[in-house]
């Protein structure tokens, strides 16, 4: 793979010239011949170098783990086969609600996290009291403590017995989660705003474009995409954190863990459940990067920036 | 281009040499001391000789003191004040009465706060024994061992006194009503398992928040067992009471258990002590003095 790909380069800063094109009667030297069988080889050998080192590694690490004295009692404690299958689709069901808690307050904390960075990041002295409002309340929401929030929400604003507002604890538990979760990101939407060199939007403004036009069209593309990687940061913490509603009682994955560790007093089912969060977050991780990779390739076609 | 080549493979060589020795290193360094080993020999020896439980002379954790845990806050009525070493309250009573049984005064009772969820799990236990209301059962006995049981516990069902809830009779009535209790407990398996509600229970991680979700009208009822129940409704949750109690299920009664360590070298000899307490009366004393009221509610079937 690697060889058709870099010979052609090679070959041609050695002055060989030539496609490796099969029509034009081209045959390769057999200096070619002989230096592509060497890389190859060496390839073959890197391999079985990095095989057989993590293979090594591997065992070393099992044989660590599995000779250690209180191995028998921790794999029956933390690895059953029995408690894993019996947790499975109990911890599945709970991570529903994780998913569609995470989908709900990730697009409520997007949104409400934009409106707050463009709030604080608005000139003019008419604008004083927003900028002063949306500063109280990133400094007040990223410094409590995201499980006292819960609680206030979740247990204390049912007490106040006011008409019309929910009592159902995931309902208030979202609130919760979107309110600390968009003071959050509202700051990596601000960074990446302030991170625009102001030549951008000095730039967008000559060229007779609006204050809300170039925030529009110059300032927030190119901020969005520094944002993207911190952005994932945040929604793989709020991915864990919705868990947390379980406060109110609802039963999320780590909760219906909890529900058959209490009863059998073995702890499997959270491995299981912690498992299906990993396996949640990769992919999400694997999306974001070819979202990123998309819009860099964009960027790279368009030449503007 | 050869000797070129050849540098960076021994020096993959040597990376590969030091990444082996270092694995080694970290093995050795990480064996763990055989205590397990001893701990097991030493309580299979215990129990084959049919244990020998001369008072005061026990193999406890430190030598010639008694440490019991406990989680925190310890709740009323099974302990008094959040402190258990006071003697009062009922579980408190009993473990200072087992310590007793044992050969050991008061002084050589030593506390210690271990959360619910921790006093299972493999590996050293810092505690001769916990009590701490768990209930006893053959899945649980799989991961501890339990002294024999120190009292019959029954499941009741609290709600607010204005409630449609309130007024239920039957487990039937209960069905359709929005149930909560503590995680980890077996009031949870009976809602799950003998009422059946058309409505997923809510679990919460402590009575307390399931009590604060009951005043605020997010569940109908909480379930919780008979003597935290007269607690809950006579000094916390005024404006609630208790709807009813449920019969055991099968045939054994449910019971709370002291836990001890699996293969612990002191079941045989706490069992024994607990056996004897209840032989000789002081177990139903204990209750009288701190449960005594935990009787005469209606029995939902």
């Amino acid at each position: 793979m690697t060889v058709v790909k870099e010979e052609p380069g090679r070959e041609d800063a050695d002055g060989d010239g030539g496609t490796p094109d099969a029509d034009d009667g081209y045959v390769p030297s057999r200096r070619r011949l002989d230096r592509e069988r060497y890389k190859r080889d060496r390839a073959r050998r890197a391999t079985a170098v990095a095989a057989l080192s993590t293979l090594v590694t591997a065992v070393v690490l099992y044989l660590v783990v599995v000779n250690a004295p209180g191995w028998p009692r921790t794999k029956e404690t933390f690895f059953s086969a029995e408690y894993a299958r019996e947790a499975f689709p109990k911890v599945l069901e709970g991570l529903w609600l994780n998913v569609r808690l995470l989908l709900i307050c990730g697009v409520a904390v997007l949104v409400l996290g934009m409106l707050i960075a463009i709030a604080r990041t608005l000139r003019g002295p008419v604008f004083f009291p927003l900028r002063a409002l949306a500063a109280a309340y990133t400094d007040f929401f990223r410094g409590l403590p995201l499980i006292i929030n819960l609680m206030i929400v979740v247990l204390g604003v049912p007490a106040l017995r006011l008409q019309g507002v929910t009592v159902d604890p995931v309902l208030l538990g979202g609130t919760a989660l979107t309110l600390t979760y968009s003071a959050y990101v509202a700051e990596v939407f601000r960074a990446g705003i302030e991170s625009v060199h102001p030549s951008q939007r000095a730039a967008a403004r000559s060229l007779g474009l609006t204050n809300r036009q170039a925030l529009r069209h110059v300032v927030l593309p190119q901020a969005v995409r520094r944002q993207v990687p911190p952005l994932l940061n945040d929604l793989v913490s709020l991915q864990k954190d919705t868990g947390l509603v379980s406060i109110g009682g609802a039963v999320d994955a780590v909760r219906a863990a909890d529900i058959i560790v209490g009863r059998s007093l073995n702890y499997t089912p959270y491995i299981v459940a912690g498992l299906v969060f990993v396996a949640l977050t990769i992919p999400m991780t694997r999306f974001t990067d070819w979202v990123t990779a998309r819009m860099d390739r964009q960027r790279a076609q368009g030449g503007t920036t | 281009m050869r000797p070129v080549l050849r540098a960076p493979r021994s020096s993959r060589r040597a990376a590969s040499a030091a990444i082996a020795a270092l694995l080694a290193a970290v093995a050795v360094g990480c064996a763990p001391q055989p205590e397990e080993d001893a701990s097991g020999s030493a309580s299979a020896s215990a129990s084959a000789s049919g244990a020998s439980c001369a008072k005061g002379e026990l193999g406890t954790k430190t030598s010639g003191k008694l440490t019991i845990a406990t989680d925190q806050p310890a709740y009323e009525p099974w302990f008094k004040d959040d402190d258990p070493k006071n003697g009062e309250g009922f579980e408190s009573a009993v473990a200072y009465a087992v310590a007793k049984q044992l050969g050991y005064d008061k002084a050589d009772v030593v506390w210690q706060s271990v959360p619910f969820n921790k006093a299972f799990a493999p590996g050293a236990k810092t505690f001769d024994f916990d009590v701490n209301q768990v209930s006893i059962s053959d899945e649980r006995k799989k991961a501890v061992d339990f002294s024999s049981g120190y009292y019959d516990v029954r499941q009741a069902v609290v709600a607010l006194k204005d409630s449609p809830a309130a007024k239920a009779t039957s487990i039937a009535d209960l069905r359709k009503l929005h149930l909560g209790a503590q995680v980890g407990t077996t009031s949870l398996d009976y809602i799950d398992d003998v009422v059946k509600p058309t409505q997923d229970a809510a679990a919460y991680a402590k009575n307390d928040q399931a009590k604060s979700a009951l005043k605020n009208g997010q569940i109908d009822a909480i379930v919780l067992d008979l003597p935290t129940a007269f607690y809950v409704t006579a000094a916390e949750v005024t404006d609630a009471k208790i709807v009813g109690q449920f019969e055991n299920q099968g045939g054994t009664p449910e019971q709370f258990g002291l836990v001890l360590d699996k293969g612990s070298a002191l079941t045989s000899c706490v069992t024994t002590a607990v056996d004897a307490l209840r032989a000789d009366g002081t177990l139903a004393k204990i209750e009288q003095e701190w449960l005594s009221d935990a009787v005469d509610a209606p029995v939902l079937k």
